[in-house]
């Protein structure tokens, strides 16, 4: 049976001009689900939707998603100011979405990261973050590959329905055609709509470049610079606990809090 | 003579089934999209079309265009006489013999394509071809026999029974050739086709010495953009194709194909002409696309017909992403059919229909959507390299003399090298000069060339925007493929923004300041220099002596390589192709410095910021290589104040 997959996509941003784009990991889920459901895949936006959207940044945005092969796409009419989470979870419940799709963290509003969570939380979902591929879905199973550092992956299974951030390892998505972009059809809904009280209250200002860890070479020879320069942190001073009380679970992360001197 | 109707009958059969071969070919070009032009003053200009302007192309070969004019020539004027005498009836002794001279004219001509087709170059196709000097002199031959009686050379009545047979066969062999193939899909049909697309060609300013290089518009917002079947392409694309004579001069020149990239012009407008008739390439006595890693298919594979997408199963896409739109093949064409045209055609519908342009396409499109510039780089550090250059922005000074286009070299270190050096140069002659700095934008011209004409006509019409807010008299650029779009692309968007304005390339520009006495040149000392012709400054904009002039003026004597002026071979770096570098035998760049090499010259004076990038890229030893404006700054005389 083919399973309801759902992607989520939002406007991204461009590191370098700042200018809307489609964002890299929204494009990657949109991606992973053409190829789990092809025609049948369903996108969904939350965002706004109103006079303006005609010949808006958002819609140019869109539409670039829809050229990769969509006939139509559902837009969950929101205000900028809106919480999009009550309303991502109402449509997901009502579609009776099996796997939903989306990027790890946005490129532009809070880009927090946690929408996947909240999502998953208010649904009473599992959550699977940072897929590199989902292999297959029998008898309401998936078998999802997990991206970890250096190209290694883990295979684990979700039972359906399931929520899916997908990480930057995931296949990249594929070229955007304008012509098809442009025909798409967009579905305006209405959803309910919760104002983000919290958020209405901040004051945005550009961030300050943080402090950043000196990077002393105490490399000797060719091979360990080489070394240095060319693998990734590996870890290796981390302990796993597993059978110890949580107890000493907490207090062995209360240490390392302190000594890495993030509490005092 | 016996059966002394049979030859007039055989005439007036031929011709009508003729006439209805013709009828046939004009609906299949029809099947084209609308293309409006003036049948009745293309027509009348027909003649000079062929007197000038294809004859001008084919005299570059001169023992062709002989060959072409007593052979073409004699049978035009044989058929016409041919008509009179043995259909109507005409009873005229002169002209039976005037039939008679242009008959020996024409054999003579036919006794050199015979010649030639002994041992043919193998750029020219074979199979119905060989067989058409026979026909040629069979055609002579026979009407020249059959014309004796009428000159009163022969009294009439002359032979007898098996005469007239073997005399009436020939006719129908001859004729079948000459008037049935001529409609029916014959060799002879570049005669009719060729004729008519210099009729009613879609780009009517070439005729008369005319220059039409820029790409047309694609419509956006219709059904299917870009070409995906043959009915696609206008209907005057079509009758273009049709007149292909398989010369192969196009694939003589074409950079791609010699270094073993899957494209061959001539095979390509052949497989175009498989679509609009419909059926497969079986037929086709050519050479092939070349094969470079030998997984292309076997000839006879391609199949096609007017309403089958293009690329699926006629011509692969990888054909069509090898051009380098250099327009060699263009240029070289006797029947003036517009290659380039086509294969972006082409493109449009690959990019921006299917999505499916090749390995860097879609970053470098996405980045240009992005960025308005190619590499992605931040649009706000687009004036950095000017940072010690003191240079006028437009947004402070809203007007000067001279409008510097900078373009994307400003954000590549080699280039920047060209942009200082043209920089000292106007500051010694004192150029009221001023940049759009960070507002400037990618041209669009790579965007336009891969196919994606809906970021070139977003980018196009936002510089307009730009422009038209500024005054200025003149653009001067760097960078030939921005001048190109600035000068022949970018009028079709409705912006007044460049009426009156002169668009000019740096070697043009800094030319003149040299005739005018402001720029004083030492005598250069360095050694053998040759010039490299960039295709968008040459074919496409007919500049060849301002570069020439000023290597001169420096005291140069240009060691002209083989293929120079119009017949420059392309550095590869034109049309996106090194963006989607499709793989070959060889590289592109590295033959054209094979050809400088040739000349012994110890420096490649190039006038593009592309054409570096390539030849630079070629590994040494080899000839040093810099824009006409680095070799100008180190022989400036600068006076001291």
């Amino acid at each position: 049976m083919q399973p309801n997959v759902i992607s989520l996509v939002s406007i991204g941003r461009h590191p370098q001009s700042g200018r809307a784009r489609r964002s890299e990991q929204d494009g990657r889920a949109l991606e992973l689900g053409l190829k789990l459901s092809g025609s049948h895949l369903q996108v969904a936006h939350a965002g706004a939707y109103d006079s303006t959207f005609s010949g808006s940044a958002e819609e140019t945005v869109l539409r670039q998603y829809a050229g990769m092969g969509l006939k139509q796409m559902t837009v969950l009419k929101q205000s900028s100011d809106a919480d999009v989470i009550p309303s991502l979870s109402h449509y997901l419940e009502s579609q009776s979405a099996q796997v939903v799709l989306l990027g790890v963290r946005a490129e532009s509003g809070e880009s927090s990261g946690m929408v996947p969570y909240l999502l998953a939380e208010s649904l009473g979902w599992p959550i699977v973050s940072r897929v590199a591929d989902i292999v297959s879905i029998e008898n309401g199973e998936a078998e999802v590959l997990l991206a970890l550092p250096r190209g290694q992956r883990r295979s684990v299974t979700v039972t359906l329905p399931f929520i899916a951030t997908v990480d930057n390892a995931a296949p990249e998505p594929r070229q955007t055609a304008y012509g098809p972009g442009q025909r798409a059809q967009f579905n305006a809904v209405d959803t309910p709509e919760v104002l983000d009280e919290l958020r209405i209250n901040w004051v945005e200002a550009p961030a300050k470049p943080r402090p950043k860890r000196l990077k002393v070479i105490k490399a000797k020879t060719a091979a360990e610079r080489f070394k240095a320069a060319t693998a990734k942190a590996q870890g290796g001073s981390g302990k796993v606990m597993k059978n110890e009380s949580a107890q000493e679970k907490a207090q062995a992360i209360f240490d390392l809090l302190i000594e890495e001197k993030v509490i005092r | 003579m016996i059966f002394d109707w049979l030859p007039s009958v055989l005439i007036a059969i031929v011709l009508m089934l003729a006439v209805v071969g013709a009828v046939r070919r004009i609906s299949l070009w029809r099947a084209g999209q609308p293309s409006p032009v003036n049948i009745i003053s293309g027509l009348m200009a027909m003649p000079k079309r062929y007197l000038h302007d294809l004859h001008h192309v084919v005299e570059r070969d001169k023992y062709m265009s002989r060959t072409h004019v007593a052979t073409g020539g004699g049978f035009v004027l044989a058929m016409f006489l041919v008509l009179c005498v043995h259909l109507f009836g005409v009873d005229s002794k002169l002209l039976a013999w005037a039939l008679l001279a242009s008959l020996v004219m024409m054999f003579t001509g036919a006794i050199f394509v015979f010649k030639r087709r002994r041992n043919p170059p193998s750029r020219l196709s074979k199979g119905p071809w060989m067989r058409l000097p026979k026909s040629l002199m069979t055609f002579a031959v026979t009407f020249f026999v059959l014309t004796l009686p009428a000159a009163g050379i022969l009294p009439d009545g002359t032979g007898n029974v098996l005469l007239t047979l073997v005399l009436s066969a020939l006719i129908l062999v001859s004729l079948g050739e000459m008037l049935f193939g001529m409609t029916w899909g014959g060799p002879m049909k570049h005669a009719f086709a060729g004729a008519l697309h210099l009729a009613f060609h879609r780009r009517q300013e070439r005729f008369g010495g005319g220059r039409s290089t820029g790409l047309k518009p694609a419509d956006l917002g219709v059904e299917v953009h870009g070409v995906s079947k043959p009915t696609d392409f206008k209907w005057n694309q079509l009758l273009g194709f049709d007149a292909c004579v398989q010369c192969g001069r196009c694939e003589a020149m074409c950079p791609a194909f010699a270094a073993g990239q899957p494209l061959n012009p001539k095979k390509l407008i052949q497989d175009m002409v498989v679509g609009l008739a419909g059926g497969t390439d079986a037929n086709y006595a050519g050479s092939h696309y070349p094969d470079p890693q030998g997984k292309g298919r076997e000839p006879g594979s391609a199949k096609g017909s007017p309403t089958e997408v293009i690329t699926a199963g006629l011509v692969d896409a990888e054909t069509l992403w090898s051009c380098t739109t250099c327009r060699a093949c263009v240029e070289e064409c006797p029947m003036m059919i517009e290659h380039v045209d086509a294969i972006v055609d082409m493109r449009r519908f690959l990019t921006m229909e299917k999505g499916e342009t090749p390995n860097k396409g879609a970053e470098v499109l996405d980045n240009i959507i992005a960025t308005d510039n190619p590499n992605g780089y931040a649009p706000g550090s687009r004036t950095n390299w000017a940072a010690d250059q003191n240079l006028n922005v437009m947004r402070d000074v809203k007007k000067a003399e001279v409008l510097f286009w900078v373009s994307d070299g400003a954000f590549d270190m080699r280039s920047q090298r060209i942009l200082r050096s043209f920089v000292k140069l106007l500051k010694a002659a004192n150029v009221d000069v001023a940049i759009l700095g960070d507002e400037e934008r990618d041209s669009g011209d790579v965007a336009r060339r891969l196919g994606d004409d809906a970021t070139f006509q977003n980018l196009a019409k936002r510089n307009l925007q730009t422009l038209s807010q500024y005054e200025f008299k003149t653009i001067v650029t760097t960078d030939p493929h921005a001048f190109h779009c600035l000068r022949n692309e970018y009028g079709d968007f409705g912006s007044d923004a460049l009426d009156n304005v002169e668009v000019l390339h740096h070697t043009t520009y800094l030319n003149r300041l040299v005739q005018d006495g402001k720029l004083k040149l030492d005598t250069f000392k360095g050694g053998t220099v040759t010039y490299h012709d960039p295709c968008y400054l040459g074919r496409y904009n007919g500049e060849y002596e301002a570069p020439r002039e000023l290597l001169r003026s420096m005291g140069i004597e240009v060691a002209e390589m083989e293929r120079s002026g119009f017949r420059s071979r392309c550095c590869g770096g034109g049309g996106g192709a090194p963006i989607t570098d499709i793989p070959g035998e060889k590289r592109i760049a590295d033959m054209r410095v094979e050809d400088a090499k040739e000349t012994q010259a110890d420096l490649i004076a190039v006038g593009c910021q592309q054409c570096t990038a390539m030849l630079e890229g070629v590994v040494e030893p080899r000839p040093e290589i810099r824009d006409i404006a680095e070799i100008l700054v180190d022989q400036l005389i600068e006076e001291v104040h």
